[in-house]
């Protein structure tokens, strides 16, 4: 009898789950690694805006891994209804095999970057050796910690702001530019497959005098090692765009493209970029970004369309291989 | 004879055992074995030649081989020295080191990476003392062995215990009472018994280095033609998306360890019949 019991219990519970999921909408959102705060708040606040709108209720599972390796498991068959990553060229890989339409781009506003950040220094406590901007990281001895561009995103706007910088000075070239990021990496002494390895390298390890990060990780990073590290705020850097799609074939093969499409534009909405504000990436929104504004350093920056004509460019002159981070690694340069 | 041994055996169902272990290793192994040279299929000989000797690609080669060699060396001998303190000697705890050593195949790999690198670091407690003797080892190919034979240790071990185990103590006393030397029973009677389990200790663990990642890149710091290793090129071919090069390099590698196995088992086959002459 008490079997019996256990079973029917057992049943209804298992129906009314069923129940449950088909009344609920659910969304699957592939991102990169330091978004996971960020869209843990914002996934509830979503939820709580979509039933307020159309009374239905909705969840979003976030993946995370580094941006490459989300674009990845996308191509390869993760049904991610929407992708935020850190480059547009993750996205347009994605986008090559025909899961999203090519100008991808346009359909949101801002180059479909509802939030952007930049790439600050990360110094020790009181900044002992004096770091203030990029001509100060060459300097003979000094040591800088960065990941490798060949696997990490972020690195990548690293290696680029770095080489923009140098290309905006006085009598900037290509070639002067390429000098003072083969210094630059005459410093480097470690290069992990990661941004937060890197950050941990410095922080943890106490390895490097200065680390170049995303300015979101730098804020985590100084929140965490407790006074530690400080941030030096370069007087040029570049503007990182990090950008969000909805993967069309996904989202319309499981019903879903209304959804994402909505969960993607609220992004944009005030309440998105609040949210995207206390997660330390830089608001679009003019209203938000003037509260915010004490919390972001005002720094001239570069895009990477103007500097570099766009990521596809990019990669291939920079991080293909043969490109010239492998060219200032040659043995023998 | 083996073939009539087979074919009169007391144990019925050879047909239906071996045809599910063909069908096992072909679905468990070959398939995706013989998916990676498919892949590197459409990149034409020319380009994979240029993929495989490019000189970064080459010097991780070396560094993966060297690291791994050294490595698996250094588990031979503490291995054997190990495996033999635990089965012969009793002593308190033994037990307990005896489950320690199979941590290293139960701990994620990325885990033991960032614990050996925090631990090695020049600011770590080990790395520290060491650092001012002027012996860094993280970010060097020093540390990429320690986490090598981190996780190479329990393969040499957990082969030789049974043998030690099976050793038959009379033959030592027989030795010893003929008047051989306790070297000489030693090298004579019992290390020739334990060759072919010890080669394959070294043999497992050499390969298991080999195709090592997540406890590596940690403590290896990535420096080109310096300390990567071949997996961490693998990685960073998969992120440009060129999957043909990553495979690439990945059948070299391959190829590169079965050469290595089969040797090894032949210098196995050869040493265990030696013993039994």
């Amino acid at each position: 009898m008490r079997q019996m019991v256990r079973a029917v219990t057992a049943a209804v519970m298992l129906l009314a789950m069923a129940g449950q999921a088909a009344a609920q909408v659910q969304l699957l959102n592939a991102s990169y690694d330091p978004t996971r705060e960020l869209y843990q708040q914002y996934n509830a606040a979503f939820a709580k805006y979509w039933k307020v709108k159309t009374g239905k209720d909705v969840t979003v599972r976030q993946s995370h891994a580094g941006s490459g390796a989300s674009a990845r498991s996308v191509i390869d068959g993760l049904e991610a209804d929407v992708v935020t990553l850190a480059l547009a060229y993750d996205i347009d890989a994605i986008a090559q095999t025909g899961l999203l339409a090519p100008d991808w781009q346009k359909r949101l506003p801002q180059n479909s970057s509802p939030y952007t950040s930049t790439i600050v220094f990360l110094v020790r406590k009181g900044n002992p050796k004096g770091i203030k901007d990029w001509p100060d990281l060459i300097k003979p001895g000094l040591s800088v910690i960065t990941p490798s561009p060949k696997t990490s995103g972020g690195a990548r706007w690293n290696y680029l702001a770095a080489w923009g910088y140098a290309l905006r000075q006085k009598g900037g070239s290509d070639a002067s530019a390429r000098d003072f990021v083969a210094r630059l990496l005459k410093n480097v002494p470690v290069l992990d497959s990661g941004a937060r390895a890197a950050t941990t390298t410095f922080v943890q390890r106490g390895i490097g005098d200065v680390l170049i990060a995303w300015e979101n990780e730098a804020y985590l990073a100084v929140a965490e090692a407790k006074g530690n590290v400080q941030i030096v705020v370069p007087s040029l850097s570049i503007l990182a765009e990090p950008p969000v799609a909805v993967v069309d074939k996904v989202a319309t093969k499981k019903g879903t493209k209304a959804v994402a499409e909505a969960y993607l534009q609220y992004l944009y909405s005030p309440e998105g970029q609040e949210i995207v504000a206390r997660n330390h990436y830089r608001p679009r929104d003019a209203s938000v970004a003037a509260k915010y504004s004490t919390s972001f350093a005002n720094v001239k920056l570069f895009t990477i369309d103007e500097l570099f004509s766009g990521w596809a460019k990019a990669q291939k002159t920079h991080f293909a291989d043969g490109g010239t981070f492998d060219q200032l690694y040659k043995p023998g340069s | 004879m083996p073939v009539t041994s087979v074919r009169r055996s007391v144990i019925p169902g050879f047909r239906v055992t071996m045809a599910f272990t063909l069908a096992y290793l072909a679905i468990i192994v070959l398939i995706p074995l013989v998916g990676l040279p498919l892949r590197t299929g459409s990149m034409g000989w020319s380009a994979f030649w240029r993929t495989v000797t490019d000189p970064r690609v080459i010097a991780s080669y070396r560094v993966t081989l060297t690291t791994s060699f050294v490595a698996a060396c250094v588990n031979g001998v503490f291995g054997l020295l190990a495996a033999w303190v635990l089965v012969r000697y009793s002593f308190p705890g033994r037990r307990i080191v005896d489950a320690f050593i199979d941590l290293p195949f139960a701990l994620p790999t990325a885990v033991a990476g960032i614990t050996l690198t925090t631990l090695y670091a020049p600011n770590g407690w080990i790395g520290r003392p060491l650092a001012e003797l002027g012996i860094p080892v993280a970010f060097t190919p020093t540390g990429i062995t320690v986490a090598l034979i981190f996780i190479g240790l329990p393969f040499v071990i957990r082969t030789l215990q049974p043998v030690i185990e099976s050793l038959n103590l009379e033959l030592e006393e027989a030795a010893a009472s003929l008047g051989a030397s306790r070297w000489q029973v030693i090298r004579r009677v019992i290390l020739p018994y334990l060759y072919p389990a010890w080669l394959t200790g070294f043999a497992l663990a050499f390969a298991r280095s080999i195709g090592e990642y997540g406890s590596v890149v940690f403590i290896s710091g990535n420096m080109p033609m310096r300390t990567e290793i071949s997996s961490f090129l693998i990685i960073t071919k998969l992120e440009q998306y060129d999957y043909s090069g990553a495979t690439a390099i990945a059948v070299v590698m391959l190829s590169i360890s079965f050469i290595l196995l089969l040797v090894i088992n032949a210098l196995q086959g050869w040493s265990s019949r030696r013993v039994a002459a």
